[in-house]
């Protein structure tokens, strides 16, 4: 199997539990057990900065932000993200299987609805940080359903329809 | 003479209120006349996720359609207004010159402040977007939340109802949203003329809302 890389991200934000728990010694054990050989870090406004270089097997390093991430995601085989509808909708349009971590001081918060939902539809795994390590270890990438994706004319054309334009072709 | 006045523009505004409201929920089973002209158009833009969302939505716009468009933030937000900016230099500025402009009012409400409070700020920002509705006058309206817009919708709501222009508001709920409507959303289903939302559950909730699938 060839070396797989991981891409975390935290969005706008910061979830500091989230990345202090990736880089401990078991999770970047079970990640370099599992094939994957590096992970890149997009850390936010965390107060907590990772280590970078080789740690337990795993090539780690770090950035908090990027105009887009876009070319991160596409380079990352699996991506680990926080419940964020941003960064997980931007993950599924890259086609990538997704891992989300759930930030439990934010639990009631209404991001967490559209995690869930993925979750419930098969689109995505998700735990939190307690059970990360198990997730990472038990994850079948296998079993998660392709997103479908959206014609970008819907809103546009429903849109001409209530206000009497003539519709593209 | 003066309280006869009075009595009168508050009968006048009452019934405005009603007929305006009754209208805005009897639209949704009329079929519109075509438009041949223009519309202009205000997009209200959020911050962070909900401008991208925005400007996701509004990727396949017809600009020759819906022109000019104005966009409006809060005047808290700095990162969005690059993106408008690429939008429309990418998007639509294949005919001709662009014909956009972004305007900024004040914020109504920052993410967790009360909601006792947020009733004086959103007054206040009501009252700040005054002008630039005015001077505007957006036949149509698109917002997605989050508090921004509800300043924007009080006004064009109460321009309709003293039959200054006729804004049509249209409000996009996040994709966020699975179960339950934004606060946005909910004070948005007394008067907007369509409320889409992108999840089928949100949907057998609030019958008023519009349900055509997934949009971003």
């Amino acid at each position: 199997m060839a070396p797989g890389h991981v891409l975390a991200t935290v969005g706008t934000t910061k979830f500091d539990l989230f990345i202090s728990t990736l880089c401990c010694q078991k999770v970047l054990q079970v990640l370099q057990a599992r094939g994957y050989t590096s992970l890149t870090m997009q850390i936010g406004h965390g107060m907590i900065v990772p280590p970078s270089g080789l740690i337990y097997g795993v090539q780690v390093e770090y950035f908090r932000f990027k105009d887009s991430l876009a070319e991160d995601m596409q380079r990352a085989d699996l991506i680990i993200s926080h419940a964020g509808a941003g960064s997980c909708l931007e993950a599924l349009g890259a086609r990538k299987p997704l891992l989300v971590v759930i930030n439990e001081d934010l639990m009631n918060n209404h991001q967490m609805e559209l995690a869930q939902q993925l979750h419930e539809d098969g689109y995505v795994q998700y735990t939190t940080c307690t059970h990360l390590e198990h997730a990472l270890q038990h994850m079948d990438i296998q079993t998660l359903k392709p997103f479908p994706t959206v014609d970008p004319h819907k809103f546009t054309d429903f849109l001409d329809s209530i206000f009497g334009f003539e519709n593209r072709k | 003479m003066i309280y006869f006045l009075l009595l009168l523009f508050i009968l006048f505004a009452g019934s405005r209120t009603i007929y305006v409201i009754y209208s805005v929920h009897k639209i949704t089973r009329k079929s519109v006349a075509k438009c041949f002209r223009p519309l202009r158009t205000a997009i209200i833009i959020g911050s962070g996720g909900h401008t991208t969302e925005m400007l996701k939505l509004l990727q396949n716009l017809n600009p020759r359609n819906y022109s000019p468009r104005i966009y409006i933030m809060a005047s808290t937000d700095t990162s969005s207004e690059v993106k408008i900016h690429q939008t429309e230099n990418n998007s639509f500025s294949r005919n001709g010159s662009p014909c956009y402009e972004i305007v900024t009012i004040p914020r109504s409400r920052s993410v967790g402040q009360a909601y006792i409070t947020s009733v004086f700020t959103t007054f206040f920002a009501s009252f700040a977007s005054l002008p630039v509705m005015l001077k505007k006058r957006p036949e149509l309206i698109i917002c997605n939340g989050p508090g921004t817009c509800i300043p924007i919708c009080v006004v064009a709501f109460l321009m309709r109802v003293l039959c200054i222009t006729n804004s049509k508001i249209v409000f996009v709920e996040s994709i966020c949203r699975v179960k339950t409507l934004s606060l946005s959303g909910k004070i948005l289903l007394l008067f907007a003329d369509k409320v889409l939302v992108q999840w089928p559950k949100l949907h057998e909730v609030y019958r008023r809302t519009t349900y055509i699938g997934r949009l971003t």
